[in-house]
């Protein structure tokens, strides 16, 4: 937990140089105006996604809230000047340079926050461009129609003598084609539109269904005693989910997030995190549940009960990506496959066996995380019938520094670490050769 | 010259204005508009030239063409891949699959004739 002595009056300042009441502040961030108070008198101890919806919503960086102005600038400072190759900043100097000239300084920190968020975006629409099913299918569609007007309109135009049944026909085919192109064209220009935020641009029903949990940050603790009624008219009345598909698809996964509710409650998990921090394997072997049901638990309640918010993704035996809860730091592709050295594919290799594995994500952050995998049958066990694995994988930011440890990506298009022996394509951040 | 074209390519006024130049042209057209069964029905038509989309319902044309070249019949019949990509691994991927020639779209009627003249006579 960062340090955090003023941080309650740094959060007051800001708050009030915004303009907004405590109850409007609390009410954005989810939490009591009574509690806002306290956190505001340094009464109550802030950090993790609390701290970070704070400062979201007084539209500052969070270390500016947690450190004060200063601080804030000297770490953006040092962070532009570990990730740059071009120069060689003088590191041990960066106070002075900050005091001395803090115009200057001020713009280094927001140019280099402007470089990674382009970064991010070239990335996402790489991702996009490159692996996007439904981009596929767009282009390929528009291509069609424009192969149709190219050959429809040639014969129009050189052939000398048509008969007026042809000529009409053919007419009619241009008319019919060229309002496809429009329309394709259109509904392609939107979709790209959105392309630049990862968060957006919702329109294959995994988005959707992803989206949705999100909201509800993947629990549904309220429908655990819930008819099949009630569960039908809850996903139904979902806003996220505008296709059959994507209902169905909630469907299942509401299922699933509802009985690890019910198997494992909330007064279970609090008694077993305040004894011992996140041990996944301990929490199934103390209960007797399966070690995905901890998995998915943990990453759902990680968002209110514990100080950073975990992640979670879940593969089939494919190693398609079925389900993903991002965290910060841990690149999850939207669309392209992922890195094969992540725990999650290694689980698959070992069916039901546990896996922990400390990583670290390559890219200009290079965070790292414990990583807790298993894969499971699904389905009924049949005899002489070889089953089908779903792989989980909980993702658990860290925040101390340590050794080297494995190395891994998001997706080799966007991944910079070269000599990869599990490299499928090279990639676009780095000379990888 | 009376020879015999199949068509199988599942967009409509493609097939409609392929069908017009080469009949234009003096061929007899024929045309199937899914992957699903196109194997059977090349080897009923059995036509001095195929053209043959790779995107099409329930089969791809690669596979349908792996299926021709893997039969004595079809082995050598003259095949006119249609494709939207046009990169130097798919004309490679239609080039292993047996197609004879590769063409991209959009493509011009010329180009498509003069193709089909080719492939016919060689």
């Amino acid at each position: 937990m960062v340090q955090q002595t003023l941080a309650g009056s740094r959060i007051r300042e800001r708050r009030v140089m915004a303009g907004l009441r405590q109850a409007e502040l609390a009410h954005q961030v989810g939490i009591s105006g009574s509690y806002l108070n306290l956190i505001e008198h340094n009464r109550r101890r802030i950090g993790g996604k609390l701290l970070n919806d704070i400062a979201q919503a007084l539209n500052v960086e969070p270390s500016l809230l947690s450190e004060g102005a200063e601080a804030a600038l000297l770490a953006a400072l040092r962070e532009a000047a570990a990730e740059t190759e071009a120069a060689t900043p003088e590191l041990e100097r960066g106070d002075e340079f900050a005091g001395r000239f803090p115009g200057w300084a001020g713009l280094i920190a927001d140019q280099h926050k402007r470089l990674r968020s382009l970064e991010h975006t070239a990335a996402t629409l790489t991702d996009r461009l490159t692996h996007d099913p439904h981009l596929a299918t767009s282009v390929h569609e528009m291509l069609t129609m424009v192969t149709a007007i190219r050959s429809t309109a040639g014969i129009l135009a050189d052939t000398k003598e048509i008969e007026p049944e042809w000529r009409n026909r053919f007419h009619r085919n241009l008319n019919e084609d060229s309002q496809r192109l429009a329309e394709g064209a259109e509904q392609l220009v939107a979709y790209l539109d959105d392309a630049g935020d990862a968060s957006a641009g919702m329109t294959l029903p995994l988005e959707e269904v992803e989206a949705m949990l999100a909201v509800h940050k993947f629990r549904f603790d309220n429908l655990v005693n819930a008819t099949p009624d009630e569960l039908s008219a809850f996903v139904a009345a979902q806003a996220q989910l505008t296709s059959d598909a994507a209902r169905d698809m909630a469907m299942t996964v509401v299922r699933q997030l509802r009985a690890d509710a019910r198997l494992l409650s909330l007064d279970m998990l609090e008694r077993q995190l305040t004894d011992g921090g996140v041990e996944p394997a301990r929490i199934a072997s103390d209960y007797g549940v399966p070690l995905s049901t901890v998995l998915r638990r943990l990453a759902a309640v990680s968002d209110d009960m514990l100080p950073m918010p975990l992640g979670l993704v879940m593969c089939d035996a494919a190693g398609t990506l079925m389900l993903r809860k991002p965290v910060e730091g841990f690149a999850i592709p939207r669309f392209s496959g992922a890195c094969p050295k992540w725990p999650l594919f290694q689980a698959l290799s070992r069916p039901m066996q546990a896996l922990r594995q400390t990583v670290t994500m390559t890219g200009r952050e290079a965070k790292r995380f414990d990583c807790y995998a298993v894969s499971e049958p699904i389905g009924t066990i049949q005899v002489n019938v070889a089953p089908l694995y779903h792989s989980y994988m909980l993702i658990v930011p860290l925040e101390e520094a340590g050794d080297a440890e494995a190395a891994v990506g998001s997706s080799c298009r966007v991944c910079p670490l070269a000599q990869c022996e599990g490299r499928r394509e090279p990639s676009l951040l780095a000379d990888v050769g | 010259m009376g020879k015999n074209v199949l068509v199988i390519e599942d967009e409509p006024n493609i097939i409609e204005a392929i069908s017009f130049i080469l009949s234009r042209d003096g061929w007899s057209v024929a045309t199937h508009s899914n992957g699903h069964d196109a194997v059977g029905v090349v080897q009923a038509a059995m036509p001095d030239l195929v053209i043959l989309d790779v995107m099409l319902p329930g089969k791809t044309g690669y596979d349908i063409l792996r299926e021709l070249r893997s039969e004595d019949a079809t082995q050598g019949l003259p095949v006119l891949m249609l494709t939207a990509k046009g990169q130097v691994k798919d004309r490679e991927m239609a080039e292993r699959a047996g197609a004879s020639r590769f063409m991209t779209k959009p493509f011009s009627n010329a180009e498509v004739l003069d193709a089909v003249r080719e492939l016919v006579a060689g």
